[in-house]
């Protein structure tokens, strides 16, 4: 069954064309994952079906239902799906703890109690536990990522948008995120991951798209995309990734 | 590979300074204001009108007198000065919170914020002090208070209001983007975001900011003498209508100046540790 949809979507930002008619669909616990220059829309694309930016045309549907139907109520939508950013996005004059209970307890009426103990849990499960009461500017980039994973799961999305989660990471914390996004994968969590690291993406990945000025030019299981591309961008991107060492 | 050398580490030899190279700088900083100072002084004291500024400026005796009155008048303005900064302070901030809402329903309150700040940030506080100071208590509208103290202190918050949400809404702006989307992702409304993710990191921003505009206030709630608020300034100047003797001003100026210069210094060091922080942050 289809999770998440994106039918025709097409977006502009001012007169330049970001989205140009894409589609994908994300079944129930698939893992996509989307690849691509900078500017080919990817993360716009994630932005779109987080419901965080407009779009000019098509639909996007959670479980066949439009992202903007009503009976989502005005925020059903963002505790049914969670996103993290490239940038973590953590609140930085809070601590940890209550970075992770804001949105239960201020949006979904969650105690307190009830809230911290679930943060507490997660923290455990994502191997921070002792960091409850930081502040964020206070862990690594690492640890502020994985903290900002809990964070969006602290609502029990059922799908995970994950925007570059790495990308601002030095090349010595990458890991401790990915692990904890392929045991995320292992649980069953339905994902769609925006991402540079290609060995990543073959590793977690159950498809991967290809994507360039706002279209997805081709889509294929990563052995099959990342090894024997048909499109000649496709190639050419990869050609250019394998040459700065990347995959 | 580069040696590490860890911070503890002690300073390559061959760079302890002598005594000469230590103190000598010091000591030449100080003998020279010293010597500034002494031929300045004698200067002045030699010149021909010296005794008549001292009679007319420093005459300790009319500074004695004068004194309980205008300390008296000092404890006004600072009780003003109090007083209006915590109401500033809110009042500032909602005019902020207007002007930055967005979506068609507030266009009410972000035009009244607009044009609000637009005004009273072009008009001269001495206007407002004598509009309000005398005009509001002049209409004898039963209900409303006829004071010309409170008056007065009302068109300094109105004015300076202007000033702070300027100032609250460029804290604001600086909050990262990011921010608003982490908040909007997690189902925030928009006053929630404001509530909890804006305003409390715009308020970290601001404050060095904020205390500059607080010294001014300081000295500025003086504006009220012109309304006959007895403050220091206006007891002083009704000692030298009487005595045509001006000790009583620079005395008000003293007990100003003992006031001001330590909240400069304090805004001086929050905003040192402001910078301080923000380096951090970005290393």
């Amino acid at each position: 069954m289809d999770r998440v949809t994106v039918d025709r979507v097409t977006k502009y930002y001012g007169d330049k064309l970001v989205l140009d008619d894409v589609s994908v669909a994300v079944q129930e616990h698939e893992v996509v994952c989307l690849i691509g220059a900078s500017g080919s829309g990817k993360s716009t694309l994630l932005r779109c079906i987080a419901d965080l930016v407009d779009f000019n045309a098509g639909q996007i549907s959670l479980d066949g239902v439009s992202i903007f139907d009503e009976s989502f109520g005005r925020n059903g939508l963002h505790k049914r799906i969670g996103i993290v950013f490239q940038a973590y996005n953590l609140f930085p004059h809070m601590t940890v703890l209550n970075n992770i209970t804001l949105a239960p307890r201020k949006v979904h009426g969650v105690s307190r109690s009830e809230s911290e103990q679930n943060a507490r849990d997660l923290l455990r499960l994502f191997g921070l536990e002792g960091y409850a009461d930081s502040y964020p500017e206070q862990l690594s980039g690492g640890q502020q990522q994985r903290v900002a994973v809990v964070r969006a799961l602290a609502t029990n999305p059922e799908v995970l948008l994950l925007d570059e989660v790495t990308a601002a990471l030095d090349p010595e914390l990458i890991g401790e995120v990915l692990k904890i996004i392929k045991d995320l994968k292992d649980q069953g969590m339905t994902m769609l991951i925006v991402t540079h690291e290609m060995g990543f993406a073959r590793d977690v990945g159950d498809r991967v798209c290809f994507l360039e000025g706002g279209r997805i030019l081709e889509e294929a299981p990563p052995a099959q995309l990342l090894s024997a591309p048909e499109h000649p961008r496709t190639r050419q991107f990869l050609q250019r990734i394998i040459e700065a060492g990347r995959l | 590979m580069i040696p590490e050398r860890s911070a503890s580490s002690a300073p390559p030899a061959g760079r302890t300074l002598t005594a000469k190279e230590k103190y000598l700088p010091s000591l030449i900083s100080v003998t020279s204001v010293v010597v500034v100072v002494v031929v300045v002084r004698r200067i002045v004291v030699s010149a021909e009108q010296w005794p008549r500024i001292r009679a007319q400026f420093f005459n300790i005796e009319a500074m004695i007198e004068v004194f309980p009155a205008v300390l008296r008048g000092f404890g006004v303005n600072m009780s003003v000065w109090i007083v209006a900064l915590m109401v500033i302070a809110v009042w500032a901030l909602v005019l902020a919170i207007f002007r930055t809402l967005t979506g068609p329903w507030f266009a009410p309150l972000r035009v009244f914020a607009v044009v609000y700040i637009d005004l009273l940030r072009g008009l001269p506080s001495l206007l407002m002090v004598l509009l309000f100071g005398f005009g509001i208590p002049a209409l004898q509208i039963p209900g409303l208070p006829r004071s010309s103290l409170f008056w007065g202190a009302t068109a300094m918050v109105l004015s300076y209001s202007a000033y702070a949400a300027e100032v609250y809404r460029s804290g604001m702006e600086a909050v990262h983007d990011g921010q608003r989307a982490a908040a909007k992702a997690l189902g925030l409304s928009q006053w929630q975001t404001l509530r909890y993710s804006i305003v409390p990191q715009a308020i970290r921003n601001v404050i060095p900011s904020l205390l500059n505009l607080a010294v001014a206030l300081q000295k500025d709630v003086a504006l009220l003498s012109v309304v006959g608020v007895r403050d220091a300034v206006r007891e002083a100047q009704i000692y030298t209508a009487r005595t045509f003797n001006y000790s009583s001003l620079i005395a008000a100026a003293v007990l100003f100046l003992a006031a001001t210069i330590p909240m400069a210094r304090l805004t001086d060091y929050v905003a040192r540790k402001d910078r301080e922080r923000r380096l951090q942050r970005t290393a």
